[in-house]
């Protein structure tokens, strides 16, 4: 990176599963104000604004940023759309930083976010195909059979992902923002509920949220700006990377695919990363379905190859369990799924911890976090690491 | 103005028609499950065998020309039982959603499975195709109507394990 930058300003919405208070424009403008505020900011400040959503056939709007220009304070400025399904709001938010590292902008507003009230993202994701067998039935019956490949590799007792998914209910109770509040979660009322694709139940799975989120990005300069002005500090960003791979090869593995590997180890290049467990004070890993906690520990490193499931069975990612590396202290994916933003507020969490603004679900002393989305056929990659430190 | 509700949601339903070009390499793929067979393209270079082939190997980027005529048999790799209800849905709940591996290709597809209660379905499961009546054969997966166990023993992990 050339110019040093930092997120200078967050914003987000309360999620929720219809925010029917609100149009698409309403809803991205209040995570944009909410951002702004934070910063110390206007509209009138802002170079350039960077937005991204999942694939336009959710809500049936085609290019919705050309009509959102107006309510995000774009119109005669630059502003860019970017596309990477799942791992969208990550990506966004890397293109965002990568306007100020590159020194065109000094201030640049990236915002992400779903309305799936207003959409059918299951009937979106399961359109038969030209030439193909009618099967696909949404996220779930896509990783399903993956998520039973790595049962199957790993060796890991089927209980794993049940108990990821009461970790981040119990973390979601500590977030004001989270559209899930579930006070009774427990293992058993998880195995109770229904078996959507087996071998994941429903509890299992992320809810439909609508929800944005939003950030400021700022040059060194804006940084010093607004910390004189508001007092709060920045969460720098050591490193990003983003990485994809074709959905089909022979020989793919999907359970950890190489794009995810590649991603990480160019990003712990560059933030010099050597022990991620260890070198991390938390993580916000996009975990939409709860298996996907060890397979991503094994991918970025937290633990060996096959070991993943055995670092979450230890405690070790769970908050209230006082765990080494907390993950998804938010409540993550699982408790909140505003798809195209979900990928931003992983980057956004990872970002409130190092500046320790993140409340109740605050790590304490949290100095280095990484922040992580993924989406498509686990195809596209988008990660961060930021830290309190000015690198 | 009135005090009546807000309105909060519409419903604008959409339709969108398309016409797909198969293009050459799906073409002969087409044509194969127009007659009841399934049709490989093996890589001049990795020698991998692509089913439902575009055309071309996305690892080496360059044109798959050779034709290979697959069996009808094959293995399922790994799969999920649905059991959720979504707008569209053309096949009776529960179903199991497979990724089967024809034997000689190099790559997994997702195939229906029928024929067998859900809660027996296995990873290496031994699996033939199901064809539809001669005369209902077309240039479509529809062709194809699911894919049931064939008897035979269940296949070693390690004959799949790079396909799952
Ligand atoms: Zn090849």
């Amino acid at each position: 990176m050339s110019e040093r930058c930092a997120v200078i300003g967050v914003g987000q919405t309360v999620a929720k599963a219809k925010r029917e208070d609100v149009s698409i424009a309403g809803l991205v403008r209040e995570a944009a104000l909410a951002a702004l505020d934070d910063a110390g900011l206007t509209f009138a400040d802002i170079d350039a604004v960077v937005i991204g959503k999942a694939p336009d056939m959710f809500e049936g709007v085609m290019m919705p940023e050309l009509y959102l220009a107006p309510a995000l304070g774009a119109v005669g400025k630059p502003m860019f759309r970017v596309h990477t399904a799942g791992s969208v709001g990550g990506s966004t938010a890397i293109v965002a930083a990568h306007l100020v590292a590159s020194g065109v902008h000094e201030r640049v507003l990236t915002v992400a976010f779903e309305k799936q009230s207003d959409s059918d993202a299951m009937w979106a994701l399961s359109v038969p195909q030209p030439f193909s067998a009618p099967l696909l039935a949404g996220a779930g019956g896509y990783f399903a059979p993956i998520i039973r490949a790595y049962m199957h590799r790993s060796g890991a007792p089927g209980d794993v992902g049940m108990m990821v998914a009461v970790k981040d209910r119990l973390h979601a109770l500590k977030n004001p923002y989270a559209h899930l509040h579930l006070p009774d979660i427990s293992l058993k009322m998880v195995e109770e509920s229904i078996m959507l694709w087996d071998p994941l139940h429903y509890l299992e799975s992320c809810p439909s949220s609508d929800g944005a989120a939003a950030m400021v990005i700022g040059s060194e300069r804006a940084v010093g700006a607004a910390t004189a002005e508001t007092g709060r500090p920045p969460a720098w960003i050591h490193g990003m990377a983003m990485r994809s791979e074709p959905t089909m090869f022979a020989g793919r593995d999907q359970v950890n695919p190489q794009a995810s590997r590649d991603c990480a180890a160019d990003l712990y290049r560059q933030a010099g990363i050597t022990n991620p467990r260890k070198d991390f004070d938390m993580a916000e890993v996009y975990v939409p379905f709860s298996w996907y906690e060890p397979m991503w520990l094994e991918s970025l490193g937290f633990c060996d190859e096959g070991d993943g499931w055995k670092l979450t069975q230890s405690g070790a990612t769970s908050m209230i369990e006082n765990g080494d590396i907390p993950w998804n202290c938010s409540g993550g994916v699982l408790s909140s799924n505003p798809i195209g933003a979900s990928g931003m507020l992983r980057f956004l969490e990872s970002a409130l911890q190092v500046r320790g603004l993140a409340g109740e679900h605050q790590v304490a002393d949290a100095r280095r976090a990484l922040g992580q989305a993924y989406g498509g056929g686990s195809q596209f990659f988008a990660m961060w690491v930021v830290g309190a430190e000015r690198p | 103005m009135s005090e009546r509700e807000p309105v909060t949601m519409m419903a604008a339903p959409i339709h969108l028609d398309y016409v797909f070009t198969a293009g050459v390499a799906q073409s002969k793929n087409l044509h194969g499950l127009e007659e009841g067979k399934f049709i490989g393209q093996r890589c001049p270079k990795c020698k991998k065998v692509y089913t439902l082939s575009r055309g071309s190997c996305p690892t080496d980027g360059v044109p798959t020309d050779e034709i290979v005529e697959l069996p009808n048999t094959g293995t399922v790799t790994t799969y999920c039982v649905v059991n959720v209800p979504f707008a569209g849905q053309s096949i009776e709940i529960p179903y199991i959603c497979a990724q089967i591996l024809l034997d000689g290709a190099n790559l997994s597809f997702m195939g229906l499975i029928q024929e067998m209660p859900t809660d027996e379905v296995r990873m290496g499961m031994r699996v033939e195709a199901v064809w539809v009546e001669p005369d209902e054969l077309g240039p479509t997966m529809a062709s194809v109507k699911y894919f049931r166990p064939n008897g035979e023993p269940d296949a070693d992990y390690e004959t799949y394990k790079e396909y799952l």
